[in-house]
């Protein structure tokens, strides 16, 4: 495993084009494109603000940097440097901003939600989409680009309205017996929408893309419901997270529950491995060391290392106590995903903050639990296998495979906190970002196995 | 409270045998309450023959005689003046009276002392009744109190459950309570949740039509040249023609995915009938042909095994493709008959299984409880005869009991019979020591004959190297095989002397050992016997000059 060197990073700006050729990031005011593979800078702009958000094109032609701050969204073509342009949304002002699927429109949500401007790159045509709902996921569009569902909000009722993304023609609208639609979110086949409710009430809807309605779930009532979801790939399961601390795995014939998972304190199966992750101090041997200390075991002298356990079960894990006077209480799943295979969920719960949960979806049954010294911030999986990195806010990236796991020290000088990670598409190499860092991490072609 | 009660129970039973037990027990026992009572009249006696002595002077002696006369007559005694001869004592009948009196005397004593015991008795009898009374006054004046107490835990448990069921009750009321409350408090938070929302969608119109209608210059794009779409094409314009296109297109993709889930299905379906084939062959396969058919017909009829032959044909064709009703509905039914039957095999062969494992047990038990039948009756048989056996016995030894037992005459007649065992006894020992002598005898004659014959043996083994000697030296350049020819052959001449020898031995010695226990009665003697003779046995070879050739013999016999 190697890594690069550090670069500056500014918001956890850094990534990379869907064509994986180029990792794009910004420092500030300035967005720097590097080749992916060499890090050499292949452009550098300038934009009008620090930049907030950053998104490539689907043809990996165009970057938008959005500055909400100042209304204002720049876009930066990579094959024409010199070309530019900016759309200002001027006093309505500006709260997201993204890409249409097909990367010549972009999709501007105005402040207090008044409508969603569509700007498109190759004509003068402005398309505005009213009364979008205030929500955390708001607008979906499917796989394939075709169709984006947008989530309305209109005489205090729930409505979706679906567009054609070729020509922004309004397919379907159609109101949801939801009591206030939290999310919603294509499968990836694009067949099948579901729309969860607030947390308030468990309640998920799945919709057909012609707007029937194919199925409605409720787990329970009265206490909070559902947190995070996450469709398997091959859109055969749903899997829904929710603050008590379960995951609920919903099959695509029947749309009924097949299992659910808990996630107690205590684990108690023998079947289950538990890797505990265990500092160990570092053993520099003295005649070894020479003045000045190479950079690099500079940097690891001060840094504890640390290795995988596997630990006796029954093993229980660190838990925290939500507080129960506060809004969005740390509890349930917070964090779901499916490998790329569909073989494997991995799940954190946010009372159990320093545990990574991996179920084996052919048995349905919990297949490892990852134990971290430091609340995980992030996972991803591997795109290409069943591989997943795990960061925890310092600076060790983890690598859990079916073969096992290993924590890898960042041999870097300074203060490196890994918040977050991204995955190249080749599943070759990822980013790991931190507040104001970033690095590259190669893995090797033989580890890949 | 053991002694007076066992005390008591012989003065209850009027048996006169019991209370001569008892008295004679009492004689025996020198207790100090017997001696206390015993000694208790002396000292009043003497007072009495100081009275005496006051009543009777001089003076008034024939007063006091006639005084005595009279009270004697009266008490029933003879008189003790001679009737013929008027004032004249009658001698003898005052020693008679005197006689009687003094018995008379010593009865009541005696009768005084018992009845004082048994006042004792009855006293320590009334004291204990007394304390047993109080205890268990006591007692019942506890377990009043406990009851009384238990009571009042029964009661205060109960108005503790009543109160309890009150709380629940009112928990209950609560939660209900609760639960109205949240449900209008969500009903008024969602009202004025609507409410806000409307006011905030005013807000918002307002808002939308001030920004969004002054004409806002800087809303505005600005870009450098507008680039060309990502599939190359112009925008089209929005028609209904695109309207309905999309509307296909839409269809088409749902068309599409439903068809691949069909796809999807039928693959599985068609994995799932491949198992369900496979599975149908191999429950044929494993079902017995001869017994299938006839039970298909029994049970079905002729129409379904028709069909059932049918969906056989279409096995073999391709009637897995086709997912007919009627067919899939037949396919089932056979299946299902054919679990059934296999079922049913199983089953069988289960019990089967079953059977013969608890077969053995089974017959056996039959056969132990007719055994117990038998066995009960004829234990019963036993136990009647047993019980004819002690009855008589018990006559028996009543009747001995009853007959005037003395002590002596017991002693005497168990001398007899232990003289006579004793002779008996002394008898056999001396038999046996007779035998013994014969068996020593005997054992010296065979000790004998075992060293003539070692000495003999010797004596062949000398000649015989010398007539090997003899022969070596004579024919030294002969082969050798005449040589193995002739060793043999003598040796087979001395073994065969040897186990003739041996035999006799060997015959004689079972015989003696046999004949120790039919001359022995009893089968104490007969084992001292055995256990002798093993002894004198193992002491022989022990003293015998060459043990070793002895065993030889012995070895040579048992071969």
């Amino acid at each position: 495993m190697d890594f690069s060197e550090l670069f500056k990073l500014s918001g956890l700006l850094g990534r990379f084009s869907p064509d994986g050729k180029c990792l794009a990031s910004c420092v500030q005011f300035r967005l720097v494109v590097r080749d992916a593979s060499t890090l050499q800078v292949l452009q550098l702009y300038t934009c009008l603000d620090q930049i907030q958000y950053i998104e490539w094109s689907s043809d990996s032609l165009f970057i938008l940097c959005a500055m909400y701050k100042r209304g204002i969204v720049q876009v930066w073509s990579l094959e024409q440097p010199d070309w530019h342009c900016k759309i200002d949304e001027g006093s309505a002002g500006l709260v997201a901003s993204c890409w249409s699927p097909d990367g010549r429109h972009i999709l501007n949500t105005t402040e207090f939600h008044l409508r969603i401007t569509v700007w498109s790159l190759c004509t003068k045509s402005v398309s505005y989409i009213k009364y979008p709902k205030a929500c955390q996921q708001g607008i979906a569009f499917t796989k394939d680009g075709r169709y984006m569902a947008v989530a309305e909000r209109r005489d205090c009722k729930d409505f979706i309205s679906i567009f054609v993304c070729s020509d922004w023609q309004l397919l379907r609208h159609f109101d949801t017996e939801t009591q206030d639609l939290f999310g919603i979110e294509w499968a990836p086949n694009g067949c099948v929408l579901a729309v969860w409710d607030t947390c308030l009430e468990y309640k998920i809807l799945l919709y057909s893309l012609d707007g029937r309605l194919l199925s409605t779930y409720r787990a329970y009532e009265w206490s909070l419901g559902i947190k995070s979801i996450a469709w398997s790939p091959s859109s055969q399961f749903l899997a829904i997270g929710s603050y008590d601390e379960k995951v609920r795995i919903l099959n695509h014939v029947t749309w009924k529950k097949i299992t659910e998972f808990e996630h107690p304190a205590t684990v108690a199966n023998t079947k289950t491995i538990v890797y505990k992750e265990v500092e160990k101090s570092p053993s520099v041997e003295t005649e070894r060391l020479s003045f000045p200390p190479p950079r690099a075991l500079a940097g690891s002298l001060f840094s504890t290392q640390s290795k995988y356990d596997v630990s006796q079960v029954p093993v229980s894990l660190q838990c925290i106590k939500p507080v129960a006077d506060r809004a969005n209480p740390k509890m349930g799943i917070g964090m779901l995903a499916f490998s790329p295979d569909n073989c494997f969920l991995a799940t954190k719960n946010d009372n159990i903050p320093n545990a990574v949960w991996i179920w084996d979806i052919q048995k349905l049954k919990l297949f490892v639990v990852l134990e971290q010294l430091c609340a995980v911030q992030s996972f991803q999986w591997d795109p290409r296998q069943p591989r997943l990195a795990v960061c925890t806010g310092n600076s060790k990236v983890y690598l859990w495979s079916p073969a096992g796991c290993v924590a890898v020290q960042v041999p870097l000088e300074g203060d490196f906190q890994i918040v977050s990670l991204s995955w190249h598409a080749s599943g070759d190499s990822m980013a790991l970002l931190g507040k104001d860092n970033f690095c590259m991490c190669y893995l090797e072609r033989e580890e890949v196995k | 409270m053991g002694d007076w009660k066992t005390i008591t129970v012989p003065v209850l039973s009027s048996d006169s045998k019991n209370i001569f037990q008892y008295t004679s027990e009492k004689k025996i026992s020198p207790s100090s309450m017997n001696s206390q009572v015993l000694r208790l009249p002396l000292p009043s006696s003497k007072s009495m023959h100081g009275f005496f002595s006051a009543f009777c002077t001089e003076e008034n002696i024939e007063q006091s005689i006639s005084y005595l006369d009279r009270e004697l007559t009266t008490l029933g005694f003879p008189s003790i003046y001679a009737e013929s001869k008027g004032k004249e004592l009658n001698l003898i009948s005052i020693i008679n009276c005197m006689n009687e009196l003094l018995v008379l005397q010593h009865k009541n004593l005696r009768a005084q002392e018992e009845i004082e015991l048994q006042h004792l008795k009855l006293g320590s009898d009334m004291e204990h009744l007394q304390n047993c009374y109080t205890k268990l006054k006591e007692q019942l004046e506890l377990s009043k109190r406990e009851i009384v107490g238990l009571q009042e835990r029964d009661r205060q448990l109960q108005s503790k459950n009543r109160n309890l069921h009150q709380l629940l009750k009112n928990e209950k009321d609560e939660v209900q309570k609760l639960q109205n409350i949240i449900s209008s408090r969500a009903t008024q938070y969602n009202h004025d949740m609507k409410r806000k929302e409307r006011e905030y969608n005013k807000l918002k119109e307002r808002l939308h039509q001030l920004v969004m209608n002054k004409k806002d210059k800087k809303i505005a794009m600005e870009v450098l040249n507008y680039v060309g779409r990502a599939d190359g094409k112009r925008g089209a314009w929005r028609t209904d023609k695109t309207e309905a296109r999309n509307e296909e297109e839409m269809y088409k993709v749902l068309l599409s995915d439903y068809e691949q889930r069909q796809k999807q299905l039928l693959v599985e379906n068609a994995e799932l009938k491949k198992v369900l084939q496979q599975m149908k062959k191999e429950i044929i396969s494993l079902l017995p042909p001869q017994k299938q058919k006839p039970k298909e017909r029994s049970e079905d009829g002729p129409v379904l095994s028709d069909l059932e032959e049918d969906i056989g044909e279409l096995n073999k064709e391709n009637m897995w493709e086709l997912s007919c009703e009627t067919v899939r509905e037949q396919l089932t039914n056979s299946i299902r008959k054919q679990w059934r039957m296999l079922k049913n095999h199983v089953e069988k062969l289960d019990n089967q299984v079953s059977r013969v494992r608890s077969g053995a047990l089974n017959e056996k038990d039959v056969i132990s409880r007719e055994d117990h039948e038998l066995e009960t009756e004829k234990l019963e048989l036993e136990i009647q005869q047993c019980k004819e056996m002690i009855r008589t016995q018990q006559q028996l030894l009543q009747q001995q009991l009853m007959s005037p037992c003395d002590d002596d005459t017991t002693l005497i007649l168990q001398d007899c019979y232990l003289l006579e065992e004793r002779e008996r006894l002394q008898e056999e020992w001396r038999l046996f020591r007779e035998q013994k002598k014969n068996f020593e005898k005997e054992r010296r004659s065979f000790t004998e004959a075992a060293i003539r014959l070692g000495l003999e043996r010797k004596a062949f083994e000398e000649d015989r190297g010398t007539w090997l000697k003899q022969q070596f030296l004579s024919m030294s350049t002969d082969c050798k095989h005449s040589e193995n020819m002739t060793a043999p052959s003598a040796f087979l001449g001395s073994s065969d002397q040897d186990n003739r020898l041996a035999i006799s031995t060997s015959q004689r010695k079972p015989h003696c050992m046999l004949s120790v226990p039919v001359s022995a009665e009893s089968c104490q003697t007969s084992q001292y016997l055995t256990h002798n003779s093993s002894s004198a046995a193992s002491k022989t070879p022990a003293g015998d000059s060459k043990p070793n050739q002895w065993v030889e013999s012995d070895k040579e016999a048992a071969e």
